[in-house]
């Protein structure tokens, strides 16, 4: 029960985009039409959902205050939580090479409808955020990780796809010459954010 | 000289990487509740950027293309955990670090630092690309600073915490201080920036 309260509040109440801003310069650039929007949504579930359980289990056996004790009662004092960006940084970029390299051999199709976004993810700010608020909320045992990487995983795509169908629709309108373009996607972006808010007093 | 003082100046205003080449949003956008934390993310996004260009610039002949990303990945990591300790170290500062939270340890991903490396400083000279990295860094804290300001003064009435109009009885809106309302006054931004300059328009 309280894995699947977990899973709705990173969907729906933390989502990535609208109360994080995470991951928002591939959320603008590239959704422009449904089709790369799901191909890049169906790319960050699937790096959110490898990286932060392998990161989880490097800061609990790794990283934090006191987690190098399992080697002996000499290392209970060592704090390595220092390193965690360029840790983090470098688990990221090590699997998303090799989910690309998964991907490029069974599963062609999906690789080609990728394309380029999946080495991008690596400097994905929505892939690094998972992994530090992983870090930050001290998450009891890695099933609670993994619950919550694919919930903000989903919540990501969700947003995405849903304003790539917005500003399809949103071509016929129109806009006041300054703000076509970006400005008007900003303005369309914060809606929906308040719109996302009204699932904010949900208590699960 | 003139190519070097354009340099510094497009990305201010005409170029600027926030509204213009639309990037490093995430943070921008984040940390513009107070003015405080925007200045002091303003400041570290400057040295992060203005350094790593220079240091990519200076070792640009040496690295092998296939593996570039990941050797600018480190050298950002580094210097945003050299910026992150620093603050730290100071009682002034700690606190504000504390408050920036993960979007600290997110100027790694912020996609200025990424992009002004792989656009400018990986095909220029050491000088040419500090400055270009400091004037990014420049732009963008600009663009937060202004965005902070409305949002501090109309969310709580005050100015780096000081009563302003929260002082002759202004009693705040939490709204701008929700994080929809930084989308909405950025993208009022952009649009008076384009209404103004109309080559920016699409």
């Amino acid at each position: 029960m309280e894995y699947l309260s977990l899973f709705i509040k990173s969907i729906f109440v933390d989502n990535m985009i609208f109360a994080y801003f995470l991951g928002m310069c591939s959320y603008l650039a590239v959704s422009k039409n449904v089709k790369t929007a799901n191909g890049l949504g169906i790319a960050v579930v699937l790096v959110l959902a490898i990286t932060v359980p392998v990161n989880y289990l490097l800061n609990r056996f790794i990283l934090q205050p006191g987690a190098l004790s399992w080697l002996g009662p000499k290392f209970a004092a060592v704090d390595l939580s220092f390193l965690s960006y360029i840790l983090f940084i470098a688990v990221i970029a090590a699997m998303v090479q090799i989910v690309e390299m998964i991907v490029e051999k069974y599963l062609p199709s999906l690789y080609s409808s990728l394309g380029i976004f999946l080495p991008l993810i690596a400097v994905n700010c929505a892939i690094l955020g998972g992994s530090l608020f992983m870090q930050q909320r001290e998450f009891g045992n890695i099933l609670e990780a993994i619950v919550y990487a694919l919930g903000s995983g989903i919540g990501w795509y969700l947003a995405i796809v849903t304003l790539a169908a917005i500003r399809e629709k949103m071509a016929y309108s129109n806009v006041p010459a300054g703000l076509r373009g970006i400005g008007i996607t900003f303005i369309t972006v914060g809606l929906m954010g308040i719109a996302f808010m009204a699932f904010m007093g949900i208590a699960l | 000289m003139g190519k070097l003082r354009e340099t510094i100046l497009n990305p201010l205003f005409k170029n600027n990487p926030v509204t213009v080449l639309v990037l490093g949003i995430c943070s921008s956008l984040a940390v513009t509740v107070e003015m405080k934390g925007a200045l002091v993310m303003a400041l570290s996004v400057t040295v992060v950027t203005g350094l790593s260009s220079l240091i990519l610039s200076l070792i640009r002949k040496t690295i092998p293309n296939r593996v570039r990303i990941i050797v600018q990945l480190v050298v950002v990591a580094l210097l945003v955990i050299l910026v992150d300790q620093i603050l730290r170290s100071f009682e002034a500062t700690y606190a504000i670090d504390k408050q920036l939270s993960v979007y600290m340890g997110l100027i790694i991903t912020n996609c200025i630092v990424m992009g002004r490396i792989e656009a400018f400083a990986l095909g220029n000279k050491p000088l040419p690309a500090l400055l270009d990295g400091l004037a990014n860094g420049l732009g963008y804290g600009l663009i937060l600073l202004t965005v902070a300001f409305f949002r501090e003064l109309l969310g709580s009435g005050t100015l780096f915490g000081i009563p302003v109009l929260k002082a002759v009885g202004y009693p705040g809106n939490g709204l701008v201080i929700l994080p929809p309302m930084a989308l909405i006054i950025l993208g009022c931004i952009i649009w008076i920036q384009r209404s103004i300059d109309k080559d920016l328009q699409e």
